[in-house]
């Protein structure tokens, strides 16, 4: 009886081994490199992450959230005639086949109100949502402002 | 090769020999040279520790100076990134130097605030504050445009501000020019050639 439990548990792990891979090689989307850089006094941080599309057609990631802050919008900075600005996006599009940076000094995901205190050295988690339904959920470390 | 190329190449070549040899040595600088056309460090701000502070403060020093705020995650950490660095390359020199981040946002910025963000990035960097009436000023000697951008439903904005990194003398002479592009490596370059001069 005992063995016939055993069995049958394991036969479930594979089948939910199996069914985990699956879904994992259906997503063409990577978050990869995914890392927030710290800032005191609760200010808003920025969340940076390359973002690779290995698929046949190009996506758009159009919004995140986190359960660990009240909002996270998409930002990018420009620098123009000697100024820097920051401006809200819509949506950032990946072609087909390639990969974005959301980078110090261009897109970036701005963090804001954060729900606990978070420090460096912690990890927040993040999910990306796409234009195709699909949503990515990461785990970032939170570094030092200082980080390069 | 036909002959009229090859009249034309011989004549690029010797072009381009004259001009080498006419041109006058590379300037030392890689950062943009402003001798004379910027005003001498000149400032009456609070500082992130509460104190009246003035440019005399910091005779003696060579001061680099920021625009920026607090409410800036992205490309204000960016230059105070790369200006740790250049503190870090400039090893024990590093503290005939000090970095002024001057803050554009002084209704959110107060010293407490400005205090936590700045030595956060690394102890030469002193913050200034003060108010709207003398923070621009401060940005109009330094021909350093900012706008406070419209208030999001929730209260937030954003503010446009310059983008130059200044940089002082001993004397407090403005002497050259930069901008987060700059790599820690340039900016440490020419800080060393400033010192070496003096």
């Amino acid at each position: 009886m005992a063995r016939t439990i055993r069995l049958a548990l394991k036969l479930v792990a594979v089948a939910a081994l199996a069914v985990c891979t699956a879904a994992a090689a259906a997503s063409s989307l990577k978050a990869e490199h995914g890392w927030v850089r710290w800032l005191p006094a609760n200010l808003p941080a920025a969340g940076y992450v390359v973002i690779r599309n290995d698929g046949d057609k190009p996506v758009k990631l159009t919004g995140a959230d986190s359960p660990d802050y009240g909002m996270a919008m998409l930002h990018r900075s420009t620098q123009k005639n000697g100024s820097d600005s920051m401006e809200m996006v819509d949506a950032i599009g990946i072609p087909a086949h390639q990969s974005v940076a959301l980078a110090p000094g261009g897109y970036h995901l701005m963090l804001m109100q954060p729900k606990h205190p978070i420090k460096p050295g912690d990890t927040v988690r993040v999910s990306l949502h796409f234009d195709d339904g699909e949503t990515l959920q990461v785990t970032w470390p939170v570094r030092p402002a200082n980080a390069q | 090769m036909t002959f009229p190329m090859f009249r034309r190449l011989a004549l690029l070549a010797l072009c381009t020999v004259l001009l080498a040899s006419c041109s006058p040595s590379a300037p030392p600088w890689q950062l943009n040279d402003v001798s004379g056309h910027l005003p001498d460090l000149q400032f009456d701000l609070t500082s992130d520790t509460g104190k009246p502070m003035t440019a005399a403060d910091f005779r003696g020093k060579y001061v680099l100076m920021y625009f920026g705020y607090t409410h800036c995650p992205d490309v204000c950490p960016l230059t105070l990134v790369h200006l740790h660095l250049v503190m870090q390359k400039l090893g024990a020199e590093a503290d005939k130097v000090r970095i002024l981040f001057v803050s554009v946002d002084p209704a959110r910025d107060t010293p407490p605030v400005l205090h936590q963000y700045v030595t956060a990035f690394d102890p030469h960097i002193v913050g200034l504050t003060g108010t709207p009436n003398q923070i621009a000023a401060m940005a109009k000697r330094y021909r350093s445009a900012f706008n406070i951008d419209a208030k999001q439903a929730n209260g937030d904005y954003t503010v446009s501000h310059g983008s130059i990194i200044y940089v002082f003398d001993r004397r407090g002479h403005a002497r050259l020019i930069g901008n987060s592009t700059d790599t820690p490596g340039t900016i440490a370059h020419d800080l060393q050639l400033l010192m070496r001069q003096d």
